[in-house]
């Protein structure tokens, strides 16, 4: 029989800029100073295109050092497709929340999000962080009843077996609630579309680097670890 | 020469191409049946894309030397341009929703290109090869948003309703040169925006060349060229129409947020 095929995007994939207290701190002092002249106030997004998705087990070619963000997606739901009303107590524990659509969050997904170095949060990051393969997915949707608290998750970041990050989800700037409610005033999340909740940095400010060659596994507990391995892109 | 529509009508979408000022129905049941173009809903004149591959758009954010001028930029060196979801797309004749709190909320008359062929490393030379045809957009900003984080930030260029495309996907085939088109904007009839593609920092060519240098373009993706001088803020009851030479004119109304 077939195997279950690798877990994709099905819809647009919005990544989250400035989402953990750490890089956040690092940040602060530097905020109020041009080009920046003040602290965001809405969620920071970018967009990660459908050319940047890349199958657990992929390779993924690229041009030099990339950063690699751990993080979780939030996968909006199929509105015909509410979780079973059952699961109520445990899908609002999850998402630990005040927001009134919780049921429309399918599961949670680990991702790779991929991205060359830039010193700068001005310009849009197109360039450094929408290059082809730069988002690694998967292997699975898990849904949220099996997740337990969102907030309560660690990721871990392994490059060639050795442990590079911690990632705590309890220190999110705005944690999956309230992130995809400040998301949602200005732009409806479709059916499949996925929320990242952020990458955190390292206490020097830097984020966990690899280059072709390596393999880096993320992995939290309940979820199946995500795989990538990077290789040279062919000039 | 093909205009391109894609309609609901009679409980379906339809494609539809023009014919002598009215739509000629494609699907099979109905094929050649003749519709007036007040008869249609008009939906953004894209076909849909493949399982787990959403569409892409790309946006330019200042690629006319005088809208540059205009906002009190140099223009850029390289294309300035932003990744947007496809979700804020609506069709021609439809309502932008403008926020009770916006002060400044403006139109951007842009030529779009939707491509047509898987493009990676494509060279300047050999870009319209690639180019499915053009249709016009009208990216709306709501400047009371601007953030100087990725700026320009989603909270001004993503919103629901605030991508008006169409009516109409032109062939390639019937733009003889993309780069020598008039675009017009008028406001309640009143012409407050005019410009010309030859005045592109950028030309179509050279973004394509550029975008897939690192980015693989699938057909169905969409890059909006950018927006050259004079925008206006648009109050509620504003009729916004954006029209490019050859390509079409684009209506749309502005309305008040409900609550």
């Amino acid at each position: 029989m077939n195997a279950t095929p690798p877990w994709l995007p099905q819809g647009t994939v919005y990544g989250s800029l400035l989402n953990f207290q750490r890089e956040y701190a690092l940040w602060a002092p530097r905020m109020a100073e041009p080009p920046y002249k003040a602290a965001p106030q809405a969620p920071v997004l970018y967009v990660k295109t459908a050319n940047t998705f890349a199958a657990h087990g992929a390779a993924i070619a690229v041009p030099g050092e990339v950063e690699v963000g751990a993080t979780l997606g939030l996968v909006k739901a199929d509105f015909q497709c509410f979780q079973p009303l059952v699961h109520v107590d445990q899908a609002r524990a999850a998402i630990k929340n005040e927001v009134t659509d919780w049921q429309a969050v399918a599961g949670v997904v680990l991702l790779a999000d991929l991205s060359l170095p830039h010193a700068s949060y001005y310009r849009p990051p197109i360039k450094f962080r929408n290059r082809d393969g730069f988002l690694g997915c998967g292997p699975a949707c898990v849904p949220l009843t099996a997740v337990g608290d969102v907030g309560a998750l660690q990721l871990t970041v392994r490059i060639n077996g050795e442990l590079r990050q911690t990632v705590d989800l309890s220190t999110l700037v705005r944690n999956a609630a309230t992130l995809l409610a400040d998301v949602e005033a200005f732009m409806t999340l479709q059916p499949g579309d996925v929320l990242m909740l952020g990458t955190d940095c390292l206490e020097d400010g830097t984020r966990p680097r690899a280059q072709a060659g390596d393999r880096i596994e993320i992995s939290a507990p309940g979820f199946a670890p995500l795989v990538n391995t990077l290789v040279e892109e062919a000039a | 020469m093909s205009k391109h529509a894609r309609i609901a009508w009679a409980g379906a979408v339809h494609h539809a191409i023009e014919r002598d000022g009215q739509l000629e129905l494609q699907t099979p049941a109905f094929k050649g049946r003749l519709l007036n173009f007040d008869e249609v809903i008009w939906l953004p004149p894209l076909a849909d894309m493949p399982p787990h591959r959403p569409r892409t758009v790309l946006a330019l954010a200042i690629n006319y030397a005088d809208h540059a001028k205009e906002l009190a930029f140099k223009p850029p060196e390289e294309p300035l341009a932003f990744a947007k979801g496809a979700a804020s797309l609506i069709g021609h004749r439809a309502f932008t929703v403008r926020p009770a709190d916006a002060t400044h909320m403006h139109y951007e008359c842009e030529l779009a290109v939707v491509i047509g062929r898987e493009a990676k490393r494509v060279k300047k030379g050999d870009a319209y090869d690639f180019v499915r045809g053009y249709t016009v957009a009208n990216d709306y900003a709501i400047r009371d948003y601007l953030e100087n984080w990725y700026r320009p930030n989603l909270r001004v260029k993503n919103r629901d309703t605030c991508t008006p495309i169409g009516p109409w996907l032109v062939d390639a085939a019937d733009v003889p040169d993309p780069m020598n088109l008039r675009l017009s904007t008028t406001v309640n009839g009143l012409v407050k925006q005019q410009g010309n593609t030859r005045d592109m920092v950028f030309d179509v060519p050279t973004l394509i060349e550029y975008f897939s240098s690192f980015m693989t373009l699938y057909p169905g993706d969409l890059i909006l060229t950018g927006t050259p001088d004079g925008v206006v803020d648009c109050p509620v009851g504003s009729h916004v129409v954006c029209e490019i030479e050859g390509i079409g004119a684009l209506e749309n109304t502005i309305v008040a947020a409900t609550q």
